[in-house]
């Protein structure tokens, strides 16, 4: 496990980062300057690059197919969905208690299917995402709601001293947590944990043979990976304020798969721009009415024609002397 | 006894559906190692030019062929139609993204379902389309009190006849042969004179027609299409391709039987609302226990 202290070391940054203060303002100054339309766009936006992240720790990070990852993101959802209406639990306190709960479905699930390979553990993947659909549909003692879902979920907030109750509070909220959990899988990605998990993704009997507990590493991908699901399905609830079945399809789970691709795998910045384009695209295209799928579809053939590593692809860390035994790091990636 | 009776061949019915479309999951992975999410969107293509052909030519297709030979002649210009759409999709979507690896053709792959899926719905519209009412006569035929309606049993030998002359050609010829060989190790199998490309066509032609056929016998058996069907028939023709073992044809006319069969079976005696769930949850036992599927051998580990 990483010790404590190198936990706040500094965030190593790309080469040429000039630009992220220039990002962050334009982030800070956009919702000023724009309508509560695009206010919202940009929410969402943040919505797909915290799933992306999510997903990015298990399909990017360890290469396991997860193709039911919007099964993780409902539990988070209507966890606080539910605990909201029905034991007035605040929303804000349920983002932990979401994230835990989807992690620990993870794990329950997951222990059983884990030593499955690819497209084995692909298909049990879709088979639990479409089982929790299916099951909320069903409405099993009365908590899901049915196909209606659950309605009157309250605003996360801090007593009511202050309370998230508009587009540009919960642009910063979605984004402040965005922000903290790619500077956490930044940090993940250059520690003991990350490395171990790119091991096993590019050479699984390798990695065994070399000591890594295989198992319990790709466990933990799925748990920290569904954790980071259910908090975003808890902040979804909550800018919604209410949660139904048809949020979560298989659908919704290849959009994932995509966000991950298309950016490039086990990229926290190709997740974001994996995470614009699926969330931004639809919306531009907008005058286009029913032909902009058409395009969309088109644009995502073409983009794995020519940047079939994804938009930002993960450049390889490759460790200075000193590092290897031990000495100062080196912010080269 | 009887009400189970009847059951089963409903689930043989539906399983034959899911077995067919598994077919062509299974061709195209065993190739290509790919999962190839638009074939779901070419068994809906092919029940919309089913539909469309049996709505503007049925009048004069079944005044001079019959029934059975207008039907006939429909399915037969929809497969070919789709199996066109199929070799184009894998031109445009597939070929150019092989050399980049596995997981970027699965992108692509989506990417072609949803331009499909779309293009179905620009130009067939959003809503539901019914297939012609009355073309099939309402024949239910008894046997010991068993009720089986005369298009069920039509699609019944249909479809097995279909598999059964897949079956015949990727065992039995030379062509065949050729496939099977391919599946195992492309490259040695190019260095021993087989054409990749010629096999790639292949797959490409038979998969999208078969899905093509499926399509219009699920558009006479349910009358309702809509243009999201293939989502939903493909995800479980996919699950059907898993649980007999990916890549092996006869395991995929079977687990597209038996997942037929426990979803009719779950439904009629545990529960109807739960009966998905019921599918999923057998699957999910099944690669527990038998990590390679049903009828999947196991395959010693790379190193």
């Amino acid at each position: 496990m990483t010790r404590l202290p190198t936990l706040f070391r500094k965030i190593p940054l790309p080469p040429r980062a000039g630009f992220l203060p220039a990002a962050a303002g334009l982030f800070i100054l956009y919702p000023f300057l724009a309508g509560d339309y695009l206010i919202d766009i940009a929410f969402f936006f943040g919505i797909y690059a915290l799933l992306g992240l999510s997903l990015n720790i298990v399909l990017g990070e360890v290469g396991l197919f997860d193709l039911g990852h919007a099964g993780f993101y409902a539990i988070g959802a209507y966890t606080t969905a539910i605990l909201n209406t029905q034991l007035g639990v605040p929303t804000l306190l349920l983002l932990p208690v979401s994230a835990a709960a989807a992690a620990l479905f993870a794990f329950l699930v997951c222990s059983p299917i884990i030593h499955l390979r690819g497209d084995y553990l692909c298909v049990v993947t879709i088979g639990t995402g479409e089982i929790i659909r299916l099951a909320l549909i069903n409405n099993p003692f009365e908590l899901t709601g049915g196909p209606n879902g659950v309605f009157g979920v309250d605003f996360p907030g801090i007593g009511d001293f202050f309370v998230i109750d508009s587009s540009i509070k919960f642009y910063f909220f979605v984004w402040l947590v965005v922000a903290l959990s790619a500077a956490g899988l930044l940090r993940l990605q250059r520690s003991r944990i990350g490395r171990a998990w790119n091991y096993i993704r590019e050479d699984e009997t390798a990695a065994a043979a070399a000591g890594i507990d295989v198992r319990s590493y790709k466990l933990l991908a799925f748990v920290l990976g569904a954790g980071l699901a259910g908090a975003a399905g808890n902040i979804y609830a909550a800018k919604l304020m209410c949660v139904s079945p048809e949020s979560f399809t298989f659908w919704e789970s290849c959009l994932m798969f995509c966000i991950v691709l298309i950016g490039g795998m086990g990229s926290v910045p190709g997740v974001l721009v994996g995470a614009a384009f699926v969330s931004l695209f639809p919306e531009i295209f907008r005058p286009f009415a029913m032909y902009r799928m058409l395009v969309f579809g088109t644009v995502m053939i073409l983009m794995m024609m020519f940047r079939p590593g994804g938009a930002w692809p993960r450049r390889r860390f490759t460790p200075a002397p000193d590092e290897l035994s031990g000495g100062s790091r080196r912010n080269d990636e | 006894m009887r009400v189970f009776l009847e059951q089963v061949i409903n689930g043989l019915t539906i399983g034959s559906f899911y077995a067919l479309i598994a077919l062509g999951y299974s061709m195209v992975y065993g190739i290509l190692k790919l999962i190839n999410f638009a074939h779901g969107d070419f068994f809906t293509l092919g029940s919309y030019l089913g539909y469309t052909f049996l709505v503007f030519g049925s009048a004069a297709l079944t005044s001079r062929l019959g029934i059975w030979g207008g039907m006939v002649l429909v399915t037969a210009a929809s497969a070919l139609c789709v199996a066109l759409v199929g070799i184009g999709v894998e031109r445009a979507a597939y070929r150019p993204i092989y050399p980049a690896g596995r997981l970027p053709a699965v992108v692509s792959a989506l990417g072609a379902s949803i331009f499909l899926q779309n293009a179905v719905m620009v130009l067939w519209g959003p809503r539901y389309r019914a297939y012609p009412a009355e073309l099939i006569p309402d024949t239910a035929l008894a046997w010991g009190g068993i009720h089986v309606s005369l298009l069920q049993l039509v699609i019944l030998l249909v479809s097995f006849a279909l598999m059964g002359a897949l079956y015949v050609i990727i065992q039995r010829t030379l062509f065949g042969a050729a496939v099977r060989a391919t599946a195992l190790d492309r490259d040695t199998a190019s260095l021993m004179g087989i054409n990749f490309n010629k096999v790639i066509l292949f797959i490409f032609t038979l998969g999208p027609a078969l899905g093509a056929v499926t399509g219009v016998m699920v558009g006479l058996y349910y009358r309702q299409i809509s243009f999201t069907m293939g989502w939903n028939y493909g995800l479980k023709a996919f699950t059907a391709t898993i649980l007999g073992g990916i890549g092996n044809l006869p395991g995929a006319m079977f687990g597209g039987l038996i997942l037929g069969l426990l979803e009719m079976l779950g439904g009629a005696y545990i529960s109807a609302a739960w009966k998905d769930v019921f599918v999923f949850l057998i699957l999910i036992l099944v690669l527990i226990f038998r990590p390679t599927g049903l009828f999947g051998e196991k395959t010693a580990e790379k190193v």
